[in-house]
């Protein structure tokens, strides 16, 4: 919208001051608690419990992150969480951008349906397969592997990749096809020397949206994982926090390792981000 | 040519495969043994017992399953009637053009990105009753007599569980509605500027009735969303004390980990599909309806 609406009084007067400030007050709120988490991070109890439990630190304690990293394991955690997470959303990338060729560019009977089957997915709770899939994987000896957090983990993701990876599909004009077919390219050739190569910012969306995803879950990674050699980050993190229950540092050091990926990426792209948590509800 | 091309039969089973397997394997099956472990009396180990519809009944009759299912909906209802105007105002606010509104949407949006563990292991200690913020601000500023064990007490836990959860996502509803407003053509507010229509009048009359689908979507997202949170008060009280703060997420999960209740649970989870669905379709009606009148 234009600032036409708004500044018809330009300059000084309350009404604008007070909403700047409440806006400012707003962002605060907003990223007190990073900023909180980042300081304690540094600072050991008689810091936090005394004098400063707002400030930055006066001695930057480093030692909390060695502590958090390797007493506390958050190394291995932080680890397993890349390794499930890059799985997760190399799997789902690959599934759904298959799948979302055939149901939104090729021809049979069964395509509407289908597309509309994948799309209740959407709305399926997590809940409704936590016990039916851990059985499955207590049956097939899985439970405590990464590949009882991936494979569950891209099932979920599947439905909303289908729903961005579409969307960026049915832009491609379908003369690309028929240029194609005419220099006689087999359906495979044209997927993957045509459209795949165009799909590459769809890709980014989806890659950051699963990962958000992956990275954060924390229900299956309960449920399903308990031995501390497959723990990622979330169920670490609650170990951890059970560990130095009177320790505030590591902890917060702790906090910050599962944080700074996320924000690294969120600083780096943070319209993509934002982009990739918006779009399903847009469109759907 | 094409046609023929594109409805190679082969190809689109290739293609639809691994998702079709995946996504049945493990959403629409376990949907099923969900609903049909819920018809039994089981442990979990060895065969349970066809027992029809007991379980559901006793849902209705559990006061920890009644307490669940209400704490659930207060936070429906809290996220749709008090996160949402808060997410709406923003919006409408960032959006008439204010000075650094990119940088304020991105800084907005940060909490939504932040793992709910990192939220509440961080909310956990901002309520601490010794050391935490919270306290320490209330004494600060001499009302030392509010400071509160806030998660350890049963009046309070509820509350102070649920704040968390609603600010985390406002600014996703926010930003949803942002570009819900950012994609309303420019003329509309021209014109209702040349009439003399102040901010208010036209976020009123013009920008919140146009905005209608996206607000449709916000508060289904808010009410399923809130019947089906889990994450955050797992961490921050586990649904304690004495179960003040539990909600359908945390119930299930302890019935069947830890009760070893697995047919009950199954019922639980049921219920929440049905509920979120339930739920969804009575929002869209409702949206659906105020629109006719007019």
């Amino acid at each position: 919208m234009s600032d036409i609406v708004q500044d018809r009084s330009s300059g000084f007067s309350i009404s604008k001051t007070l909403m700047y400030a409440v806006l400012f007050i707003v962002a605060v709120i907003q990223l007190f608690p990073l900023y909180w988490m980042f300081s304690f991070s540094l600072k050991d109890n008689s810091e936090i419990f005394g004098g400063n439990p707002i400030g930055l630190p006066s001695k930057w304690l480093w030692s909390n992150y060695s502590s958090a990293l390797l007493q506390g394991n958050v190394g291995k955690y932080f680890m397993n969480s890349v390794i499930v997470t890059a799985a997760t959303i190399i799997l789902t990338s690959i599934i759904a951008v298959m799948a979302s060729y055939a149901l939104t560019r090729m021809v049979f009977k069964l395509r509407k349906p289908l597309n509309s089957f994948f799309v209740l997915g959407l709305t399926v709770p997590l809940h409704s397969a936590l016990l039916p899939i851990f059985i499955m994987l207590r049956n097939l000896k899985m439970v405590n592997s990464y590949w009882a957090l991936i494979v569950p983990y891209t099932a979920f993701a599947i439905p909303m990749a289908l729903l961005i990876f579409s969307g960026f599909m049915s832009s491609i004009p379908r003369e690309m096809e028929e240029a194609a077919c005419i220099d006689g390219c087999s359906i495979y050739k044209i997927f993957f020397s045509i459209i795949l190569p165009l799909m590459k910012p769809a890709i980014a969306t989806v890659t950051i949206f699963t990962f958000l995803q992956a990275w954060n879950e924390l229900m299956y990674a309960v449920v399903f994982i308990s031995d501390a050699k497959y723990k990622t980050l979330t169920v670490g993190i609650q170990s951890l926090a059970g560990q130095y229950t009177t320790e505030w540092g590591p902890i917060g050091a702790g906090l910050m390792v599962a944080t700074i990926p996320t924000l690294i990426i969120y600083s780096i792209m943070s319209k993509k981000v934002q982009d990739s948590l918006v779009v399903g509800a847009v469109k759907g | 040519m094409v046609d023929r091309v594109l409805g190679n039969k082969k190809a689109i089973v290739f293609f639809l495969f691994p998702a079709l397997v995946v996504f049945i394997g493990l959403i629409i099956i376990p949907i099923a043994m969900s609903t049909y472990y819920s018809l039994q009396e089981w442990s979990g180990f060895g065969k349970g017992t066809f027992i029809g519809l007991q379980n559901y009944k006793g849902l209705l009759s559990d006061p920890i399953f009644v307490k669940a299912a209400v704490n659930s909906l207060i936070l429906a209802f809290a996220s749709v009637f008090i996160q949402l105007p808060i997410s709406l105002l923003l919006a409408l606010t960032l959006a008439k053009g204010v000075k650094f509104e990119k940088s304020l949407v991105t800084i907005y949006f940060i909490p939504v990105i932040i793992s709910t563990v990192v939220i509440g292991q961080l909310w956990m200690k901002i309520y601490n009753p010794d050391y935490g913020i919270l306290n320490l601000l209330l004494k600060a500023i001499g009302l030392g007599s509010f400071a509160s064990e806030w998660l350890g007490d049963p009046k309070r836990a509820l509350a102070a569980t649920f704040i968390p959860i609603i600010w985390q996502y406002i600014g996703y509803h926010m930003l949803l509605m942002y570009a819900g407003i950012k994609s309303i053509s420019t003329d509309v507010f021209e014109a209702a500027v040349i009439d003399g229509s102040s901010w208010w009048n036209t976020s009123m009359k013009i920008t919140i009735p146009m905005l209608k689908p996206v607000l449709n979507v916000s508060v289904i997202f808010a009410v399923t969303g809130a019947l089906k949170v889990f994450d955050l008060v797992y961490v921050l009280t586990g649904g304690g004390p004495a179960h003040a703060s539990e909600v359908i997420g945390t119930y299930m999960v302890s019935t069947i980990f830890k009760g070893n209740q697995y047919g009950y649970g199954s019922a639980m989870a049921v219920f929440v599909i049905l509920e979120c669905f339930a739920l969804s379709i009575l929002v869209s009606l409702l949206f659906r309806e105020k629109e006719e009148a007019k």
